[in-house]
């Protein structure tokens, strides 16, 4: 009894936001499989149970196989780029610089920046107009002589979506940064002294001691970046609008759901992407929680 | 990790923290204490019309209206609710969220014809015969308009007015000195003239992202296989596999050939600029280029000379043929005040309001009595095409098919685009046509 | 390490070429920062310059050159259609901000430091509901509001950025009060300290930094939100200013040089935020708010 009265009052504090997300996010999420589910395929509501008809349609859509490739390749290439370009700044940073406060400041302001703003701003850097209509990018590297790195940007057959992320990264590399830097200056400088005294170079000494500490900040900057890109909406419509040619799932569904009036495939994509994400989440959660367990 | 706690600080946080407990109880208070949305709804009237006219020409039109109303109506002023985007496709998202929310404006914008299936399916407007009868608009709107936009025996919007969308645009002193001596009209010189214009180092045809490429694409079926036909596509039993579709779709692909290779990063405006600059000779897209050619400057536009450095003829092989398209207004079932909602109605399809709004906006009204002095020299040329020409309704804006099918036709489109596959698009727009059909 | 025995003899600086390396690299180290600072700051460079431009040169042909002619009247236009929806941000954001943080900083503290039994299984809970994708909720949740007759406006987007926001904000203060040393804890218990008095003689004021850092993501993120702000706010005189920067563009005729300076104007209550608290955004984070 006594134990329950320690910690009842902490269970009580809570509960107001295990209901609140049992109804707004499961409860709505619930919503979502059940349209998934069913028949609701035009603007006339309908609630009749129809399996799986909704995600075997996708299957066979040739467009969601266009945006499923989008969407890997803009992630892949967002994390790899958020996670260098971040890890590198907060290297060249964590020994402290003079100005640091400053170099700081500017790296992490991208974010400060809604998607909209960016996208409006990078649509015109990565304009993909050839020859003597080139501007942006491709007229600066024609300035600086690399002329040959012009190309067609987001709008590129193969590698449009990598150009896609670059965006991204921009606006989300300082935080990584923030993270890594915090990650960094959380390693305690006598653990990096014995290993010098050990006669570590300092290549050694960020190899086996920095390094290590810095999983769990990658991991968690992993899935936060991995899961703003899954869902990734408003950038992409600001440079590339709705068309197929930069069409990822999150627009996809906008379509379904709102031209196509197809609600049941639309709330598919919403499902699919949810399992995706899950997929990457769960094992995470799990994890950091059996390692704080440990510690 | 240490944690120093300077007094100073916790006292500020503890204080910090129970102003956030007061204001977390104060505000739900507030809140409810204010005025519910259905208290306003019955104190005072508002007349809530929803719509995307938010710049240019359309918002400038949409203001003079707005003026006029609120003169006549001092009990009941215009609440101008719009929403910005893309044509229309934020406007419609969050008006397919209202209307599935019970929560809907006294009236909204919706392109005439099939696009306003899915309202009707879902039972959310109301027909307006009534009115139509009333102030004698099946009278003075043309006859085949309104069988276009009547279904199942009923219409349900009044059209402000009439925009046309396959004009050829071009630039008179490209073409000079490309060598091209007459706009060509039919299929043959076009070609030879786009050959002329590569020949001499321009764009050929300047075209923009995905939905103009449609616009195009419908623009050529209608040439290729005639106004007729072209209305047969869109009933059931329609046959897409005909030989005539398939040739419209190779000269689909023939014309992409001479078009810019970033389209898709361009606007239509973009698009068009090109051929007022001097580096495109032709742009096809709708009159409403005319409006960004001739408007002023301080409303974004180009301030050309219409005729002198800018011209413009029917599509190739669609002289004759008005490709329409219309902006017509509606009644939602459970409008908050009803009896305003019909009023505006009644007043969009007055002369009055249609020799208003028009001329700034940068269209033709869908009555047939338009004053003609009024409007500019394209829009004159318009007026007096609209009296003869044959009717063919535009797909890219929603008159000859619902949302559904047009969003499928513009899928198979994006695949299309990338890989260049005539047998696979037609046989994705014949899946299509027998899904909605 | 010297040892001497005599007199110290003056030794020439054995470390000079070492120094002159670590010079050399700090060299190399500015010019790559700085590198990185300008890649960063480009796109700002033809945010503001373009925002001063006028009519006929606001095309991407033009996009890198200074104006030619300095004008500030995409500035007044982009005043003029966002300066009755900034009033409407603020409304919002600030006490959805507090709200949020406070709402973070008692779920956070009580799932790392008053546990209860599934306390791990209840953050997991939370955590999940940060990565489902808005829109296909967008319908039933105007829907629940409806029928709720939740007051309409502001009100529900507040509601919605709070709910929505209880995942971070419990993720950021978790992990920082997780640092919080155990024999804190126990003094507190010793003390025989309820909750209440725990947490606000204990954590509260040490909770500084966790605060900053859960403010300043909310706020970003609920000042740039556009998804929930143009579904749930069905009345235009009430949108915050992201949505009014959507509709300064306009339908058809997209003024570039507005836009941008719309874009600027929009952006700069959270400039302003991360440039004056962006130290304590740091502090907090190094102080463990956002680390796995």
């Amino acid at each position: 009894m006594r134990r329950i009265r320690r910690w009842g009052p902490g269970l009580l504090l809570v509960s107001p936001s295990i209901l609140l997300i049992a109804v707004f996010v499961y409860g709505l999420i619930g919503w979502n499989i059940k349209v998934s589910l069913s028949d609701w395929r035009t603007a006339v509501p309908s609630s009749k149970y129809k399996g799986l008809a909704a995600y075997r349609d996708l299957q066979s859509d040739p467009a969601w196989s266009v945006n499923l490739h989008h969407i890997l390749l803009f992630t892949v290439t967002f994390i790899v780029g958020a996670l260098l370009v971040g890890l590198t700044l907060a290297f060249l940073l964590e020994k402290g610089v003079r100005g640091e406060g400053f170099f700081r400041s500017v790296y992490l302001f991208p974010m400060a920046v809604s998607f909209i703003a960016a996208g409006v701003v990078w649509r015109w850097l990565m304009n993909p107009a050839p020859g003597n209509r080139a501007t942006g990018l491709n007229v600066v590297f024609d300035k600086l002589g690399v002329g040959f790195l012009a190309n067609q940007w987001y709008l590129g057959q193969d590698w449009g979506m990598a150009a896609m992320a670059l965006p991204a990264i921009w606006a989300l590399s300082g935080y990584v940064m923030a993270l890594f830097l915090a990650g960094f200056r959380g390693v305690p400088e006598e653990l990096r002294e014995a290993a010098r005294m050990d006669g570590a170079s300092e290549f050694r000494v960020y190899r086996h001691v920095v390094f290590p500490h810095l999983r769990p900040v990658t991991l968690s900057a992993l899935i936060i970046l991995g899961h703003i890109s899954i869902k990734v909406f408003d950038l992409i419509v600001a440079i590339g609008g709705k068309q197929l040619i930069t069409q990822v799932p999150a627009v996809y569904m906008w379509i379904l759901i709102y031209d196509a009036r197809d609600y049941a495939k639309g709330a598919a994509i919403a499902t699919l992407l949810l399992i995706g994400i899950s997929a990457l989440i769960i094992p995470y959660l799990v994890y950091t929680v059996r390692s704080e367990r440990r510690a | 990790m240490p944690h120093k706690t300077p007094p100073r600080r916790a006292t500020v946080l503890r204080v910090a923290l129970l102003g956030l407990v007061v204001l977390m109880l104060a505000i739900p208070a507030a809140a409810y204490s204010g005025k519910s949305k259905h208290a306003s709804a019955t104190a005072s009237c508002q007349l809530q019309v929803f719509s995307w006219w938010t710049g240019g020409g359309e918002a400038a039109g949409l203001s003079k209206l707005i003026t006029i109303w609120n003169n006549n109506n001092p009990t009941c002023k215009f609440k101008n609710e719009t929403v910005a985007g893309g044509a229309g496709t934020n406007a419609k998202a969050v008006l397919a969220q209202r209307l599935a929310a019970h929560n809907p404006p006294d009236s909204f914008q919706g392109h005439a014809g099939a696009e306003l299936r899915d309202y009707i399916k879902a039972g959310q407007i109301e027909p307006i015969d009534f009115i139509y009868k009333q102030y004698g608009f099946n009278k003075i709107m043309p006859k085949s308009l309104i069988s276009q936009i009547t279904f199942n025996g009923h219409l349900y919007s009044v059209p402000v007015n009439i925009h046309r969308a396959n004009i050829l645009w071009y630039n008179p002193k490209v073409l000079k000195s490309a060598g091209i001596t007459k706009v060509p009209t039919t299929w043959a010189a076009f070609i030879a003239a786009l050959e002329k214009a590569k020949a001499a180092g321009v764009i050929p045809l300047a075209l923009g992202e995905q939905w103009t490429q449609q616009h195009l694409l419908e623009t050529v079926m209608i040439a290729t296989i005639g106004p007729a036909r072209w209305a047969a596509l869109w009933k059931k039993g329609a046959n897409w596999s005909a030989p005539g579709v398939t040739l419209a779709l190779n000269r689909f692909k023939t014309l992409l050939g001479y078009t810019n290779s970033d389209a898709a990063s361009l606007t239509w405006q973009d698009a068009g600029k090109l051929v007022a600059d001097g580096q495109a000779a032709f742009n096809i897209m709708g009159d409403w280029q005319d409006g960004y050619f001739s408007g002023t400057k301080a409303g974004g536009n180009l301030a050309l000379k219409p005729g002198v450095d800018y011209g413009w003829t029917a599509v190739p092989g669609t002289t004759g043929v008005y490709d329409w398209l219309s902006d017509s207004f509606t009644l939602p079932k459970g409008a908050p005040h009803r009896d305003a909602a019909v009023k505006w109605l009644a007043f969009l399809g007055s002369k009055k309001a249609q020799d208003t709004f028009n001329p700034v906006k940068g269209s033709i009204p869908a009555r047939q009595d338009a004053n003609a002095k009024l409007y500019g020299p394209y829009l004159k040329w318009a007026l007096s095409q609209w009296k003869k020409d044959k009717l063919a309704g535009s797909l890219t804006h929603g008159v000859v098919a619902p949302n559904a099918w047009a969003a499928d036709i513009g899928t198979a489109l994006g695949l299309f685009l990338a890989s260049k596959d005539v047998t696979k698009f037609q046989s994705a727009l014949v899946t299509a046509a027998k899904k909605h059909a | 390490m010297s040892t001497s025995t005599a007199a110290p003899i003056p030794v020439a600086p054995v470390r000079a070429p070492r120094a002159r390396r670590r010079g050399r690299v700090r060299l190399l180290k500015y010019v790559v920062l700085l590198l990185f600072a300008i890649v960063i700051l480009m796109p700002v460079y033809v945010l503001i310059v373009t925002s001063f431009k006028g009519g006929g040169e606001i095309d991407p042909a033009h996009a890198w050159s200074i104006p030619h002619l300095w004008t500030v009247d995409a500035w007044r236009q982009a005043w003029n259609g966002l300066s009755p929806n900034l009033g409407n941000s603020f409304k919002l954001v600030i006490p959805a901000t507090l709200l949020s943080t406070l709402l973070g900083s008692l779920n956070g503290f009580v799932l790392s430091k008053w546990r209860f039994p599934g306390a791990d299984f209840v953050f997991t809970f939370f955590l999940f509901g940060m990565f489902i994708p808005y829109q296909a909720v967008m319908i039933p949740l105007t829907q629940l509001f409806e029928d709720v007759n939740f007051p309409a406006g502001i009100p529900r987007l507040v509601f919605a950025h709070i709910v929505y926001g209880i995942p971070i904000t419990a993720l950021i203060f978790r992990n920082y009060y997780a640092t919080i040393p155990e024999d804190l804890m126990e003094a507190a218990r010793m003390d025989r300290a309820g909750m209440f008095r725990t947490y606000w003689s204990v954590v509260l004021p040490i909770s500084a930094p966790a605060f900053v850092v859960a403010a300043i993501w909310q706020f970003t993120s609920i000042w740039n939100d556009f998804l929930f702000a143009v579904f749930i706010i069905t009345d235009p005189a009430k949108w915050p200013v992201t949505v009014a920067l959507n509709n300064v563009t306009g339908s058809f005729v997209t003024p570039y040089n507005v836009q941008m300076s719309a874009a600027v104007l929009a952006s700069l209550p959270t400039l302003i935020v991360y440039v004056l608290l962006g130290r304590y955004f740091m502090r907090g984070l190094m102080a463990g708010a956002l680390k796995g």
